[in-house]
């Protein structure tokens, strides 16, 4: 008797730049409960890589509780941000704080920054002009630049001329759960950015507000799905943790596979074929 | 006690030693220096030179760490 081997597929990681991530899912650390809850969470969605901000000191904080002392940085890369930026200046000086922290910390994500440079309070919507402006300025510093932008595909090619590592089009605006509300940009947006470079990375970065638009995302194939409040703000953010690390999976694998065409009209499943004589003419 | 000087940290006005360097700022402030980074008047001042920089009066500093985010 022959003893049968079962291989295992080659591990589908994603490439940003020079970093490689196990996990399609990057994670953000902010808005839970407790940090026992966010590392919980971080530790059941199977994510490699997460998300931090970059804020003033506490002076007087009489816990003296750091998120640095809940979350392991020799197991996730982390990936500093520059959100609460509303100019380009700004954005490029949380960029060389938050990357300062990181050197300090020995952790790998030194190099690169989530870029978000907002327009307003009430939408949370990135300026594409200072986000341009401040993506130039980081290219030339030496960071890898991921940038948080629209789902608007001139935008986004401009964003990749300009030296961005990853163009990350929202789905939906930040923390409003609101899903994929342009598909067809979406769509677009990979055409544009893929078109010469099948494997320039492109994420889906907020508005993910459930596991189906996890998949959903990855079906239309992007590269991964960076998402913070759809956990953190579940009644069970644990469960939807589990829920994402499932539907990021499940979406990859739908893509990689191929769907089948939407059609107007029926397909039998089953042979048309040997059926019974009929009462009623088909 | 060295005669004093006004600095600006974090946005709140701080009355500290003439010629105190960022590190022994950090040191009276009681925070860890490995988790934080140091702005002095918007430029960012490296780790490696918080010993030798020197403060002066009316100074603006930003002192930063990592909190959770998106």
């Amino acid at each position: 008797m022959s003893t049968e081997v079962i291989k295992m597929p080659t591990a589908d990681s994603l490439r940003l730049g020079t970093h490689t991530l196990a996990s399609r899912l990057i994670v953000g650390t902010g808005k839970y409960a407790n940090y026992a809850q966010m590392a919980e969470s971080l530790e059941a969605s199977g994510t490699d890589c997460i998300t931090v901000a970059v804020r003033r000191e506490r002076l007087i904080d009489s816990q003296g509780r750091n998120l640095l002392d809940f979350i392991d940085t020799n197991r996730y890369l982390l990936l500093p941000n520059t959100a609460g930026c509303f100019s380009a200046e700004d954005a490029v000086r949380v960029a060389r704080l938050g990357r300062e922290i990181l050197l300090g910390l020995e952790n790998a994500g030194a190099d690169w920054v989530k870029l978000e440079v907002l327009g307003d309070k009430k939408t949370l919507l990135p300026d594409p002009v200072a986000t341009l402006e401040a993506t130039r300025q980081l290219v030339a510093e030496g960071f890898q630049v991921l940038c948080y932008t629209t789902d608007d595909p001139i935008t986004a090619r401009r964003l990749k001329e300009a030296g961005a590592t990853s163009v990350m089009p929202a789905g939906s605006p930040i923390g409003s759960g609101q899903g994929i509300l342009n598909p067809n940009n979406i769509r677009i947006c990979l055409e544009y950015l893929k078109e010469d470079d099948t494997d320039y990375p492109v994420i889906v970065d907020a508005g993910v507000g459930t596991a189906s638009d996890v998949t959903m995302a990855m079906e239309l194939g992007v590269d991964g799905v960076l998402l913070n409040t759809g956990i953190a703000h579940a009644r069970d953010p644990l469960g939807m943790a589990r829920a994402m690390k499932a539907a990021i999976e499940a979406g990859r694998l739908a893509y990689l596979s191929g769907r089948i065409p939407k059609r107007l009209y029926a397909t039998a499943s089953s042979p048309e074929e040997g059926t019974i004589s009929s009462l009623k003419p088909r | 006690m060295r005669p004093g000087m006004q600095i600006v940290v974090n946005g709140a006005t701080r009355e500290v030693a003439e010629g105190l360097s960022i590190a022994s700022l950090l040191e009276e402030l009681q925070v860890e220096p490995k988790h934080v980074a140091v702005e002095v008047n918007l430029e960012l001042v490296p780790r490696g030179r918080h010993s030798a920089h020197t403060l002066s009066p009316g100074d603006r500093l930003e002192v930063v760490t990592l909190v959770g985010g998106g």
